[in-house]
């Protein structure tokens, strides 16, 4: 029971931060300050750790395929692992832990520092001006690093590929093109697009709901990405059942 | 005007505010005096419907803000300005931001405009030219001060103060008991001060009521700083 209730809540809350007549021009600042934090933060962990997920990736596979299998495979192979699945989850992950938390904690002491409260007494709805700008901001942010993280991903093993393996860069190319599926790259997309709502909210949601001090935004913290991190494996596996099942 | 109408809020069975009645008049300050944890602060946001109260009537010239959808109530708070006891400014913004968010938010006032509007709002409360700093530059009394600026810059009918002198030096309390003053004499605003400071009462009351076990009382002056 108590589950359904906090699903409708979180539902609802998502709602009330969404649903309303936007005014871009209000929100256009807001927005460009979330995709700087989010987006453009966010890149130089992303360019690190997709490269290892590359590197990683390709010593996997080529222990796996190569003598099985034609050598272009492991291009084949490694684009369409990262486009499917690795690219958008690691992204979605590393986001959620950076983000999720960052919102938690700033709109947890927000409200402790009653600034929430200054917002509704002056006629401001906090929902519009905290909670929109950080959704909106993700949700364009998030796909275009995971594009970012699948290039970073599949080039790293192609790098590692060329200098170790001894498969030519352009082998290595012809089995990605060859393998390429529009498919593999828009549903990966719609991943991170779907992960982007799963981590904004689930930020401003913990946040807003904190009562108490600095304790409780740390608590707020914690269960913002846990369950960003959560509901992603969920959304990922509902995706995986639609679009490629 | 604003009534008070049998407004009660409880905590875990425990009244905190219990049929509370009162009225705010035009021009004239209310004061709700009381000692440090007695529901203050929880009245004064209940009457702004911050927190919502369990029972009771609050009428903003005869709108009933408790019963009013969210456009209403959100009407309403724009007559209405909140000095908040932390001074919750918005320490991401500097102190022209803070003031000048809800003139962006409701008015459509050139960029011109607001930065006269802000200039002259800290001209008022004594603070020209502090328009860049951040808030963690500020000292506790200039917070205050800030607050008030930005309480101010809608212009509102009415004025919350929550515990303005509280924590403050002798000097920085007498400078907003003489804004607070100022406020009402000059440019007419009434409203409501909740304090626990029995001195600032007097100052800048008009009229003093005690909130004591959740129930509210007219303290009437026998003499200077002597009530029944």
């Amino acid at each position: 029971m108590n589950l359904f209730s906090n699903i409708a809540e979180y539902t609802e809350f998502f709602v009330r931060s969404f649903f309303f007549r936007w005014n871009m021009r209000k929100h256009r600042d807001r927005i460009l300050e979330q995709i700087d934090s989010v987006g453009i933060g966010s890149l130089p962990i992303i360019v690190i750790i997709s490269s290892f997920l590359g590197l990683v990736t390709t010593v996997q596979l080529s222990y796996q395929l190569l003598g099985l299998l034609p050598r272009y495979f492991l291009g084949a192979t490694v684009g369409r692992m990262v486009l499917i699945e690795l690219g958008p989850i690691l992204t979605g992950l590393i986001v959620s832990g950076r983000c999720a938390s960052a919102m938690a904690a700033e709109i947890g002491t927000m409200r402790v520092t009653e600034q929430i409260d200054a917002l509704e007494s002056m006629a401001i709805n906090p929902y519009h001006f905290l909670n929109f700008p950080r959704i909106f901001g993700t949700m364009i942010s998030l796909p275009i690093l995971t594009i970012f993280s699948e290039f970073v991903s599949i080039y790293a093993g192609a790098l590692y590929a060329h200098a170790f393996l001894n498969v030519p860069l352009d082998v290595y190319n012809y089995g990605l093109v060859r393998n390429f599926f529009t498919r593999d790259l828009f549903g990966g997309l719609l991943k991170a697009f779907l992960f982007s709502f799963a981590i904004s909210i689930s930020g401003c949601y913990f946040g807003f709901k904190v009562k108490g001090g600095a304790r409780e935004v740390g608590i707020a913290t914690t269960y913002a990405v846990v369950t960003a991190c959560m509901l992603i494996l969920i959304l990922d596996f509902i995706v995986a059942l639609v679009v490629f099942g | 005007m604003i009534e008070i109408k049998n407004l009660t809020k409880q905590f875990d069975g425990h009244y905190v505010l219990d049929n509370v009645s009162f009225q705010v008049v035009e021009a004239k300050l209310v004061v709700v005096l009381g000692p440090s944890g007695t529901g203050k602060t929880i009245l004064l946001k209940s009457i702004l419907r911050l927190i919502p109260a369990d029972n009771g009537e609050v009428y903003f010239d005869g709108k009933n803000i408790l019963t009013a959808d969210e456009q209403e109530v959100y009407q309403i708070r724009k007559d209405v300005g909140f000095i908040f006891q932390s001074s919750a400014l918005f320490d991401s913004m500097n102190v022209y931001e803070n003031i000048a968010l809800p003139l962006i938010e409701h008015t459509t006032m050139s960029n011109r405009e607001i930065k006269e509007q802000i200039k002259n709002l800290l001209e008022i409360v004594g603070l020209p030219g502090k328009e860049k700093l951040y808030p963690r530059a500020l000292s506790g009394g200039m917070k205050r001060l800030v607050s008030i600026a930005r309480a101010l810059a809608l212009s509102p009918k009415y004025l919350f103060y929550d515990e303005p002198t509280t924590g403050l030096d002798p000097v920085m309390r007498e400078r907003i008991v003489n804004l607070i003053i100022s406020l009402k004499k000059d440019y007419q605003k009434s409203g409501i001060v909740v304090t626990h400071d029995l001195e600032t009462a007097e100052a800048v009351g008009d009229v003093i009521y005690m909130l004591k076990d959740g129930k509210i009382k007219k303290l009437e002056k026998i003499e200077k700083g002597i009530y029944g």
